[in-house]
């Protein structure tokens, strides 16, 4: 008899295959995430009808018609506004956001800065693939300097912006850096950040093997994929400093803030309580 | 018969099974790169949509790591345990 892929269950299966390109890293992204919900749910700490998936617009964000859950595809940059509200009426419900680098450090920008801020309890997932990748492979703001983009012919100008340094410093509770080239090390940052209250933010660093590969002269998955993994540094407990990037000194993965302040919506039903003298759930 | 009508190929491979499905198999690669053992490989039959599906070559060399179910992008391999 044969059995079923495990992740089967999970997935929405009559859209299986993915509309991604052969080899792209988001298929090993959702795969992970979907396993580190899997541990929560069989463990009894995440109840499946309470997770819910939001994501903009971009290759990334195509990741919500996937999963066997409730999920919404909305405008660009703003899957944070969107989960946010779920979140605010109706508690129980743990929302994952899940966008590019594009979708949500550009675009997005403003509303990843205040949900931070709030520590509105979310967990956002970033994919950087270093590039827009949807729209035909474009510098990012994430691109590393000194790179080809379609965009960047002469290679790219500009600093790149670290998105981990930016979190931690507005207060998230969790900021985790992973890579797809090391799905099971990633796994345990996604099973972790779906526990913590608050704003988990986790950064995985992926691969667009179509168009940033092809612009950097590695147009085989199997090749832009060891080549990330070559430029990827495993630390225990790496310091804020160190998450900044480039691609000479490569990517650190790890965690680099784990805390537990209070989230938005421990503030906002506390604040709601003392004003109406109880009784706001 | 697997998914929605789907074949699904069930090799054993020493102490596991090796299960491919392939007509989710994209021609990636990344499952015969990561695999440190060399028990994939490349095939030479296309699926449902061109793509040259992979293939187990050396199933007896597998340790059941799942380095190809976790880096397969597209849900098209993985490993059970329980075959002698
Ligand atoms: C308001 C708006 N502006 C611009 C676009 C065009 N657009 C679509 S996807 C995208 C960028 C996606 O890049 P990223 O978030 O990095 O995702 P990826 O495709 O790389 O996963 C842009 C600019 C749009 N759809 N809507
Ligand atoms: S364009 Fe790039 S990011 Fe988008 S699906 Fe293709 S490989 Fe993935
Ligand atoms: S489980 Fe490990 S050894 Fe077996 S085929 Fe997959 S990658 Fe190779
Ligand atoms: S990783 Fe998956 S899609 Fe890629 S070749 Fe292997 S089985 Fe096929």
């Amino acid at each position: 008899m044969a059995v079923a892929h495990p992740l089967d269950k999970y997935l929405r299966t009559d859209r299986i295959p993915t509309m991604w390109c052969p080899g792209c890293g988001l298929g090993i992204v959702m795969g992970t995430l979907l396993r580190a919900v899997d541990r929560r749910i069989k463990e009894g700490s995440l109840k499946r009808e309470n997770v819910g998936f939001a994501g903009g617009i971009g290759c990334t964000a195509r990741m919500t018609l996937y999963p066997l859950f409730d999920s919404a595809h909305v405008i660009h940059g703003r899957a944070i506004p969107f989960a946010l509200a779920v979140k605010i009426v109706k508690p129980e419900m743990k929302m994952i956001v899940v966008g590019g680098d594009g979708d949500l450090a550009a675009i997005g920008g403003n509303h990843i800065l205040h949900a931070i801020r709030r520590n509105a309890d979310l967990l956002v997932v970033m994919v950087n693939n270093m590039i827009y990748g949807m729209t035909g492979g474009q510098v990012a703001p994430t691109t590393p300097r000194g790179l080809y983009t379609t965009t960047t012919p002469y290679g790219n100008p500009e600093r790149e912006m670290n998105m981990i340094k930016l979190t931690a410093a507005l207060g998230a509770n969790y900021v985790a850096r992973g890579s797809i080239t090391h799905p099971q090390l990633l796994e345990q940052y996604l099973y972790k950040a779906l526990g913590k209250r608050g704003l988990a933010f986790v950064e995985v660093i992926s691969t667009c093997p179509e168009l940033f590969g092809r612009h950097i002269g590695f147009r085989s998955p199997v090749d832009l994929y060891m080549e990330i993994r070559k430029r990827i540094v495993i630390k225990a407990k790496p310091s804020i400093e160190e998450s900044d990037y480039s691609w000479e000194k490569g990517f650190v993965i790890g965690e680099f803030v784990d805390r537990d302040e209070p989230g938005f919506t421990d503030t906002i039903y506390e604040y709601l309580n003392k004003i109406r003298g109880g009784g706001v759930q | 018969m697997g998914v929605r009508g789907l074949s699904q190929l069930r090799i054993a491979a020493n102490k596991y099974f090796i299960n491919i499905i392939p007509d989710r198999c994209k021609e990636c690669g990344l499952c015969i790169a990561v695999c440190p053992t060399k028990v994939l490989g490349r095939g030479s039959e296309r699926n449902l949509r061109g793509f040259r599906y992979v293939v187990a070559l050396n199933p007896e060399k597998c340790i059941g790591c799942r380095n190809c179910e976790y880096n397969c992008p597209d849900f098209a391999i993985f490993i059970e345990v329980g075959a002698k």
